[in-house]
């Protein structure tokens, strides 16, 4: 299958440069930086008042500060006017981003609701869908997710078993949804389902929108190992979808599923200029925390705290961990500049997937082996704690978002150029192929 | 190397490739075996003219770059020396003439350079003694003040393309510290005996001094100048040999992508095994991370950011062990014939392993960086 990309121009291409009309990068600089100071709260104090909140306190505070944000004119800086946004370039996006990277900012609306869903929108939403949902997005008031992997594959994205039967005025939804993220605080998702079963896997798919609280829909949270609560499965029991709602054309939906990983690829790879901000810097993910720098590393932190630091053993397993952390960043930005120059083709992000999964895992590891002991019983809970917990749930980074071996299978196929994997379900009319059957909320 | 590279890095990427392909294929280097020196002098001298010994070289002393950083340049040339297990002392003659250009000493680099730059005359860096880790702290030989010059006193070991060079450039210890300072071949009370390497073609010697003559002219860097400037000299190597090695393990990973793509088991070829494939997704992943990090501690040491001591290291520490192992894992792939004299293969894990434990191990570069997160 091709990608979409190719086949004719998306609506979210943006100017790397400002074009003639739009305002110079350095003024809006000097304004973001102004309007910032006035109105928002740097990190540090924001990190001092933190108090443990609910999830619904701490979606509706990312709601305010959208909204403040918007009202302002920084919001959805190279969305389109005409849907609300700022219609800028990619540099008025750096711009404003390096000036608000020091303050507090509504990051959950980064991915998927403005990173991933608002440009698959700008590409394949009708024009009363992007009319109606994306100023109402940048205004805070909708928060998004994708219902796209099933209790019955992950992996096999295609493969999805959630059936939309057509009734004449639109769809009636029925089967399951999981691994969405916050499914439970937020207010719309773009649904994966199959509307034919008559032909090939690929071809029977369509994409809608639904509202995520209404009748038929029930949200159960799921408990993580290490006892997180962020994701979801729902239970979707004959929910009545209008024909206004599908995305793209009715069996074209893997079109559209493709342009979400499209723009998941560049927001994993930091190269979205369609969130609230643009990640800067070194930022690599360990467990919640991130190490922006060498002090700021978790590893090095807990080695200070349990006086570790002339263990000759374990200054080589902090020292691996920092190296791992470099490398990361490193491979991340050259895959990034490698696809924008067209060096690498756009599915060499499968290495940054890969890469950042392997070294949250291998830095996992020597978190376990410099913890000692320390990590299997607490007096109170602390940066040992924290590992420990994430030790058992640290395959997720292998898992969420496109599992390791399928990243492997996506760089020695579509990378390296090396033999596709044998698949019987190629050319088969769905209703064929042989798969699992969707568990009901009550088998579940 | 950087991705993109500019049309002139191109160019100059392109031409260092033709002329080792056909100067230099490893039938050549295979017969380069028994050369005392590794390498021909003749064929020094030719490289030598493509300016590979000039880019660390400021115009004004006779040298200069294609692009703004000669070491930005300079690392295209090191990875196509790695592509070819290239002869040749390409780092220690660049680090001696880089090590001359930042000294203000006029009279050496005129009496010097010239002789570095036309591949006419070799230079060897005699820095490491054995024994504890590749830094300053380290050295012991000693330079016992006389007149107007020093005696040297003691020993250097594993000094790369040090049998047969024209000028040693020697860090020694003084009553007030360090000092680097360059000194000929011949010089009364120096002996130079040829090691045996790993490496077909890369010669190391090991030099005894008994009481040599320095004097005051040849001190390149004094007691309040050498710490740093044998920091710098030393990054300049790490990022050189890092190159080199990412030159080596990308050829490597090509030969081996094209074995299993030809080579059939059970009727099928091997890169159609499941198995066999995500190996390979591995080692591009290796493969891309050891380019980025050199290509980020390369950036670091041509702009002289505050970072490029982490960033060197962290490129020692990790290309030099991923290096190994990715050629490892390709003889695996090949099978049999891949731990062969025959086959190719070895002659690239000799350059890598020989490049993972020159210049500081990566235990010593993970020290480093510990040291450098205040542990």
């Amino acid at each position: 299958m091709s990608d979409p990309a190719n086949a004719f121009p998306m609506a979210t291409e943006v100017p790397t440069a400002p074009t003639s009309g739009m305002e110079d990068v350095d003024a809006f600089r000097a304004r973001s930086r102004r309007w910032l100071a006035e109105n928002m709260t740097p990190l540090h104090q924001r990190e001092a008042q933190a108090a443990p909140r609910n999830d619904d306190d701490d979606v509706q505070h990312a709601r305010d500060l959208m909204a403040r944000i918007y009202e302002a004119g920084f919001a959805g800086i190279c969305f389109p006017k005409q849907y609300g946004g700022q219609g800028l370039s990619v540099a008025h996006m750096r711009a404003w981003s390096e000036e608000a990277q020091h303050y507090e900012m509504p990051s959950r609306f980064n991915t998927p609701t403005m990173t991933i869903i608002m440009p698959t929108l700008l590409d394949y939403g009708s024009e009363a869908q992007k009319m109606e949902h994306i100023p109402k997005t940048l205004r805070g008031e909708e928060l998004w997710v994708q219902f796209l992997s099933e209790p019955t594959g992950g992996s096999d994205l295609a493969g999805a078993i959630t059936k939309a039967t057509p009734n004449g005025q639109g769809f009636i939804v029925n089967g399951s949804k999981i691994w969405s993220t916050e499914a439970h605080c937020s207010d719309y998702c773009l649904c994966l389902c199959r509307t034919n079963w008559d032909v090939p896997k690929h071809q029977g798919l369509s994409m809608l929108l639904l509202k995520i609280h209404q009748p038929g829909i029930h949200v159960e949270q799921i408990r993580q190992v290490d006892g997180s609560m962020e994701f979801c499965q729902e239970f979707l029991d004959d929910v009545a979808v209008p024909l206004e709602n599908l995305v793209g054309a009715e069996d074209d939906g893997w079109a559209v599923a493709l342009r979400l990983l499209h723009h998941e690829r560049a927001a994993v790879g930091k190269a979205s200029p369609f969130g609230v901000t643009m990640p800067m810097g070194i930022t690599v993910q360990v467990g919640a925390r991130r190490a922006v720098s060498g002090a700021e590393d978790p590893l090095v932190e807990m080695t200070k705290q349990l006086n570790l630091g002339s263990d000759p053993v374990v200054r080589q397993l902090v020292a691996q961990g920092r190296i791992l952390s470099l490398i990361q960043s490193a491979l991340v930005e050259r895959v990034s500049t490698g696809i924008e120059s067209g060096v690498f083709p756009s599915s060499a992000g499968a290495l940054q997937k890969l890469s950042n999964a392997t070294t949250g895992i291998a830095r996992s590891e020597l978190a376990l082996e410099i913890a000692g002991t320390g990590a299997a019983a607490w007096l109170k809970p602390g940066l040992v704690s924290q590992q420990a917990a994430f030790f058992l749930g640290r395959q997720a980074l292998g898992l969420a978002g496109g599992s390791n071996e399928i990243q492997r299978n996506i760089i020695s196929e579509r990378v390296l150029g090396l033999p596709r994997e044998w698949a019987p379900d190629k050319g088969v009319p769905f209703k064929d192929v042989r798969r699992n059957t969707m568990p009901t909320r009550d088998s579940a | 190397m950087e991705i993109p590279l500019s049309t002139d890095q191109s160019l100059l990427r392109d031409t260092a490739r033709k002329f080792l392909e056909s100067q230099v294929p490893l039938t050549a280097v295979r017969g380069l075996e028994s050369n005392l020196e590794g390498f021909e002098r003749d064929w020094w001298r030719d490289a030598s003219e493509l300016g590979w010994t000039s880019l660390l070289v400021p115009e004004h002393l006779g040298g200069g770059s294609v692009s703004e950083h000669g070491l930005l340049d300079l690392v295209l040339i090191a990875e196509e020396f790695g592509r070819a297990v290239g002869p040749g002392p390409l780092l220690p003659v660049n680090v001696v003439a880089a090590a001359l250009s930042r000294s203000d000493n006029r009279t050496m680099c005129d009496e010097i350079l010239p002789g570095l730059m036309s591949g006419r005359e070799i230079a060897a860096w005699a820095f490491y003694e054995g024994g504890g880790a590749w830094d300053g702290q380290s050295v012991k030989l000693r330079a016992e003040r006389g007149g107007s010059h020093f005696e040297l006193t003691g020993q250097k070991t594993m000094v790369e393309a040090g049998y047969g060079a024209d000028h040693y450039f020697v860090t020694a210890l003084t009553d007030e510290g360090l000092m680097n300072c360059i000194l000929p071949a011949g010089s009364p009370g120096l002996t130079v005996t040829p090691m045996q390497s790993l490496d077909l073609v890369r010669r190391f010697a090991h030099l005894d001094f008994d009481h040599v003559l320095v004097s005051d002219e040849s001190v390149l860097a004094g007691p309040d100048e050498v710490e740093e400037s044998i920091a710098w000299l030393l990054r300049l190597a790490l990022v050189l040999q890092c190159h080199e090695t990412n030159g080596a393990i990308s050829r490597v990973f090509e030969m081996t992508l094209d074995y299993a793509e030809n080579r059939y088991a059970f009727g099928r070829t091997l890169g159609s095994y499941q198995a066999l494939k995500h190996r390979f997704a591995d080692m591009k992943m290796w493969l891309e991370g050891c380019h980025g990090i050199a290509t980020h501690a390369a950036r670091a040491v041509a702009n002289g950011t505050a970072d490029s001591r982490e960033l060197t290291c962290a490129a020692k520490a990790y290309v030099g062990e991923r290096s190994t192992d990715l050629i490892e894992d390709c003889v695996q792939l090949h099978g049999g014939i891949g731990v062969t004299w025959e086959h190719d293969l070895h002659l690239y894990l000799r350059r890598a392993t020989t490049n993972r434990v020159t210049y500081g191990t990566p235990q010593e570069h993970r020290e480093q960086i510990a040291r450098l997160l205040d542990l």
